[in-house]
Parts: C-alpha cells; sequence; structure tokens
C-alpha cells in the first residue's frame, strides 16, 4: 500500500509499504477514506520529538471502512464506517476504567522509552514516535487498529467524512481544553492559537457556556475564521498588540477566567530576543519545549482561575512562572485527549446540527501530495489552517 | 538487595485470586517471562524450565517450588546442580481502594563459576530491573486484555532489549 513516511527533518515520503495484517485478536484492519495531518505532526516534521524513525509511518487523524476483524473484536463487523480515535486504550486497565483513556497502562509496549523521558508511559498513540508505541499511522491505504473493540465509533447515519473526521483527535481536544475549564456562565475564556485544535476550543467554550471567548494569534486569516465561524467574541494579534495588556483591557483588570493552551512547545514571541532565547535552548537540546503561549497563559489568568494546555509538550520547559501558579491560586489542567470519552456526546452534537467541524478544512488532497501538505502547512501558506487527504 | 538480585513491581486491575492463580500456573509462565522459552510441569511442585541466556544459547534445568501460600506468595529455585543459580519470589496483596492486585517480584540469578562465564553474566545482569518490569509488563497485559500487546516496531512485545534495535512504525512484511 502506499504510505506517508517520516524521513527526517522536515522531510516525508509517500512510498510503498507492506499492507498492515492482524497482530492482536483484538485488531480491526480500517481500509482508510480520510486522513488529516495535525498541527501535532509538524513537531515530528521538525524533528522536535525523540525515538522518531526513518520510515514511520505518519498520521494519527484518520477514519474508514472495517475491512477485517480478529476474532475477539465482537462489536465491528466488515463493512462499517468508522473514526478512529488517536490514543489506543485497552478499556480494561485502571486508567481506562476512570475515562482516562490517554494514559492506558497497556498499550505502550515501548513504554520503557517514555519512562525514560515522562517518568511513566502514557499510551500508545498512532504514528507518534517509538517512545509512544511504535505503531503505523494512518497517513495511508490502510492501518491496523488495536483494542477496535474499544476505540473506534460507528457512523451509521451517512454523514459526510468531513464532518465526522475530526472526532479523531482535533475537536475532542479543542472540547477537552475548554471542558478542563470547569466553565460557568459569564465566564471569559482566551485561547492561545487559533490553529484547527484552538478553533475547536474557541467553539467548545462557547458550546459549554462561555460569555466571551478571545482568540489569541499572529496571522488575521485564522483570526478571521476564529470569529466567523467558531464564534470568537474578540481577537488579539499579538504582533499587532501586547497579548497581556490586550487582555487587561478586555478584562477590566481581572484577567480571563480561563486560559487554554492550544498552542504547545513550538510557540512564537512577538519579542523576537525571547523568541531567540527559546529557540537557541531548543536548538541545543537545552529545553525541549517552547514555552511562550504557557508562560503568557499563566501569567495573564485570573487569581484562581484554570489554566487548561492541550497545545503538545514533548519533555522539559524552561523559565517555568511556577511562583504565579502558586502564590495566585491558579489551577493547571492537562493532558492528551481522551478522546474515547467524547466521543458518543461530540457526534450527538454533530448530528443535532450544533456545530459542524469541516469549517476548519481549507486544503484538500490526494495522499500522494502529502509532502506538499505538510509543507503548504508548516508555512501557513495559502491560507492554510486544515489539510486533509485521500488515499 | 544483593548484587544480582533483581526487583519490580506492578498492579494488575484483577482480583487477587485470579492473579494468584495465573501465575501459580507454570504453563503461562512462558508466556510473560521473555527468556523462558518452555516450561514441562514434572509434578510435586517441580518443573523443567529452558529458557536462552543473555548470548542467545539454550539451557535447561529444573525449578522447585520452596513456598506457595495460596493468593499470597509464590517462591522458586532452581535444583542443585543446575547450570543456572536461579531463585525467586513473587508476592500478591489486594491494591488499596479495590484497585486490583500488588504483585511484587523479586528474582536472583547467577552462572555457575567463576571468571569470565561470571563476569559476562554480572554484565547482562546490569539491566536486569528492566527484565523483571518487562515481564511484569506483559503478566498485566495478558490479565487485564488477554494478550501481550504488538506494534508494528516491538512485535514481540515489551522488550527492553529490542528497544534499541526497533524496526520502523511499518507494517510488518508479508
Amino acid at each position: 500500500m502506499r504510505a506517508n513516511c517520516w524521513m527526517g527533518k522536515q522531510n516525508v515520503e509517500v512510498v510503498d509499504v507492506p499492507d498492515p495484517k492482524i497482530l492482536n485478536s483484538r485488531d480491526a484492519i480500517v481500509k482508510i477514506s480520510s486522513t488529516a495531518i495535525c498541527g501535532s505532526d509538524l513537531h515530528l516534521y521538525n524533528g522536535l520529538v525523540p525515538t522518531m524513525k526513518k520510515g514511520d509511518v505518519l498520521g494519527h487523524e484518520f477514519m474508514g471502512e472495517v475491512v477485517e476483524v480478529g476474532e475477539r473484536v465482537g462489536n465491528l463487523r466488515v463493512g462499517d464506517r468508522v473514526v478512529v480515535p488517536f490514543p489506543i486504550a485497552c478499556g480494561a486497565c485502571q486508567a481506562c476504567e476512570r475515562g482516562q483513556y490517554s494514559v492506558c497502562e497497556n498499550s505502550n509496549p515501548n513504554a520503557p522509552l517514555a519512562e525514560k523521558l515522562l517518568g511513566r508511559s502514557p499510551s500508545g498513540i498512532f504514528g507518534y514516535s517509538h517512545m509512544l508505541g511504535g505503531y503505523p499511522g494512518g497517513q495511508a491505504e490502510y492501518a491496523r487498529v488495536p483494542f477496535a473493540d474499544v476505540g473506534p465509533i460507528k457512523i451509521e447515519n451517512g454523514l459526510p467524512d468531513e464532518s465526522v473526521l475530526f472526532l479523531s483527535d482535533i475537536f475532542p481536544t479543542g472540547y477537552m481544553g475548554a471542558d478542563m475549564c470547569d466553565i460557568s456562565p459569564g465566564d471569559v475564556v482566551a485561547v492561545w492559537g487559533a490553529g484547527p485544535v484552538g478553533q475547536f476550543a474557541i467553539a467548545s467554550a462557547l458550546l459549554l457556556g462561555a460569555e466571551q471567548v478571545i482568540a489569541i494569534d499572529r496571522f488575521d486569516y485564522r483570526l478571521r475564521i476564529a470569529t466567523e465561524r467558531a464564534g470568537a467574541t474578540h481577537v488579539i494579534n499579538y504582533e499587532q498588540t501586547s497579548t497581556l495588556e490586550a487582555l487587561e483591557e478586555l478584562t477590566a483588570g481581572r484577567g480571563p477566567d480561563a486560559c487554554i493552551d492550544a498552542v504547545g512547545m513550538e510557540a512564537h514571541h512577538h519579542i523576537s530576543a525571547l523568541h531567540a532565547y527559546d529557540r537557541i535552548k531548543q536548538v541545543t537540546k537545552a529545553e525541549t519545549d517552547r514555552p511562550h503561549a504557557l508562560r503568557e497563559a499563566i501569567l495573564a489568568c485570573r487569581n484562581g482561575g484554570v489554566v487548561s494546555v492541550v497545545g503538545v509538550y514533548a519533555g522539559l520547559v524552561d523559565k517555568f512562572p511556577m511562583g504565579a501558579v502558586m502564590n495566585r491560586s491558579l489551577r493547571l489542567r492537562a493532558g492528551q485527549c481522551h478522546v474515547h470519552r467524547y466521543l458518543r456526546p461530540l457526534l450527538e452534537r454533530i448530528q443535532g446540527g450544533e456545530i459542524d467541524p469541516s469549517f476548519v478544512i481549507t486544503h484538500r488532497m490526494p495522499l500522494n501530495d502529502a509532502p506538499l501538505g505538510f509543507d503548504t502547512f508548516l508555512n501557513k501558506e495559502d491560507g492554510c489552517l486544515k489539510v486533509i487527504m485521500n488515499p | 538487595m544483593s548484587p544480582n538480585e533483581s526487583r519490580a513491581a506492578s498492579t494488575v486491575n484483577r482480583p487477587v485470586a485470579e492473579v494468584f492463580a495465573f501465575w501459580h500456573d507454570v504453563q503461562n509462565l512462558p508466556r510473560f517471562l521473555e527468556q523462558l522459552q518452555s516450561v514441562r510441569d514434572l509434578g510435586a511442585g517441580r518443573s523443567r524450565w529452558r529458557q536462552t541466556d543473555g548470548s542467545g544459547a539454550e539451557i535447561e534445568f529444573d525449578v522447585e517450588l520452596t513456598a506457595q501460600e495460596i493468593n499470597e506468595r509464590v517462591a522458586w529455585r532452581s535444583r542443585e546442580g543446575s547450570e543456572i543459580e536461579s531463585s525467586g519470589e513473587v508476592t500478591f496483596t489486594a491494591a488499596p481502594g479495590g484497585r486490583g492486585t500488588e504483585v511484587r517480584a523479586a528474582v536472583r540469578r547467577r552462572a555457575k563459576g567463576g571468571g569470565l562465564a561470571a563476569a559476562a553474566a554480572a554484565l547482562l545482569d546490569a539491566d536486569d530491573n528492566q527484565q523483571v518490569r518487562d515481564d511484569l509488563r506483559r503478566f498485566k497485559q495478558l490479565l487485564e486484555t488477554g494478550e501481550v500487546v504488538r506494534s508494528e516496531a516491538s512485535p514481540e512485545g515489551t522488550s527492553a532489549r529490542n528497544l534499541a534495535s526497533q524496526r520502523p512504525a511499518q507494517p510488518l512484511p508479508a
């Protein structure tokens, strides 16, 4: 089959690889109809996530048709149309029983690698490094889906791929970012990053009852989508104005009740010296992550408010404002999305017409054009917000 | 802890009686003890273990149970005169809050003789805590999910030995 493979820093290639086969009795093989490039794939593309290997099949946002099931998969049949959550979860360990699927205790056979960097291992993830399992991803014609009796959700009502594909990651990830804020009516929520996850965090904060949602980014076209499609009530372009001053003004000195970091480890900073400080430390591996957005979210948040982190961090950050977190009673919430928990309720919101997640799509291309897709997305060319691909 | 003792612990989300019974059945041991190729039950608490050593060579030796307290503890050691001097103990305790079973394993191993063989064995034992951790991870997977979890980069399942020489995350050749 054809698959998009990581070949090194800023180098992906669509090549022929063997077709996947069942390795465990709870596996299913899915023929992929639609797949996407995630913002977090750009961290892999830029070589910032450790334990990638040349030839790794990328992709963790995908859906398609079941073409084979293992003997212990009782809930799916050949021909079923499914969306696959990006974390792989067994459904039987303590973490899964608590609904914390992205920290499943059994799905990462390479857990010893993750333990070295993270202390303990989270779940395995499709196409996201050897430290997180060494599972081939879904930017391919087919994928093996472990624990297919637990993860995939059947789509039975004819909704188009474009409306349900993002249940695999970015819609639930943005939603969890807002869910972790424990939003009360009247709350003001600020969202760093108007990429695809940020757009869904904005829309979700409104669905959960926020009165004002402020979008922060440096690209006007993304801020326009945030206002026109996701429903942001205010925007801040941090290259034109100081984020902290603008938030002070917008909230009359209180600060946002909740701050969502939908940027993660490759943040940019409008003050070039500060950006250079973290960039140099990142390049020299003195820190793995550039945490400008996170620092700013902490400093801006109202006393006693919530800082919710769904942007991806891989390892260590520097100059972390712990004094602000402690002295101002902030609550720090974070996590890779526990997608399984949100699949059913968010599918119901899509079916009920409350939201159509396809609004983030700006580029559609065949799988063979994946290298172009990565390049366009990385460089924010041509108004790129979200690339989907069809094998 | 003696120089060649390795330890690890894991919590398995199943009742103590089930977890104990699974370990106690020697036929199950090769399913999660990575180095063990096969076990033959000889009856009366004795069994014959065939396993590979660090260099990949196969060794066969007899093992006898030295203690078993139902739902609490199993201990074993290689019989006198075996090529490998090996002993171990596993304890089973109900986890607080009904959260399954705490499993704690300690394994001691020594190759016979001194000199080069012993030195090589000591070298190979350097990551033995990891070996026991990996074995317990597979044990937990078997009890909680029914099988050892495999990825294309680690098709044999968790194995610290294979981490450095992983194949790419690509489907296996037909």
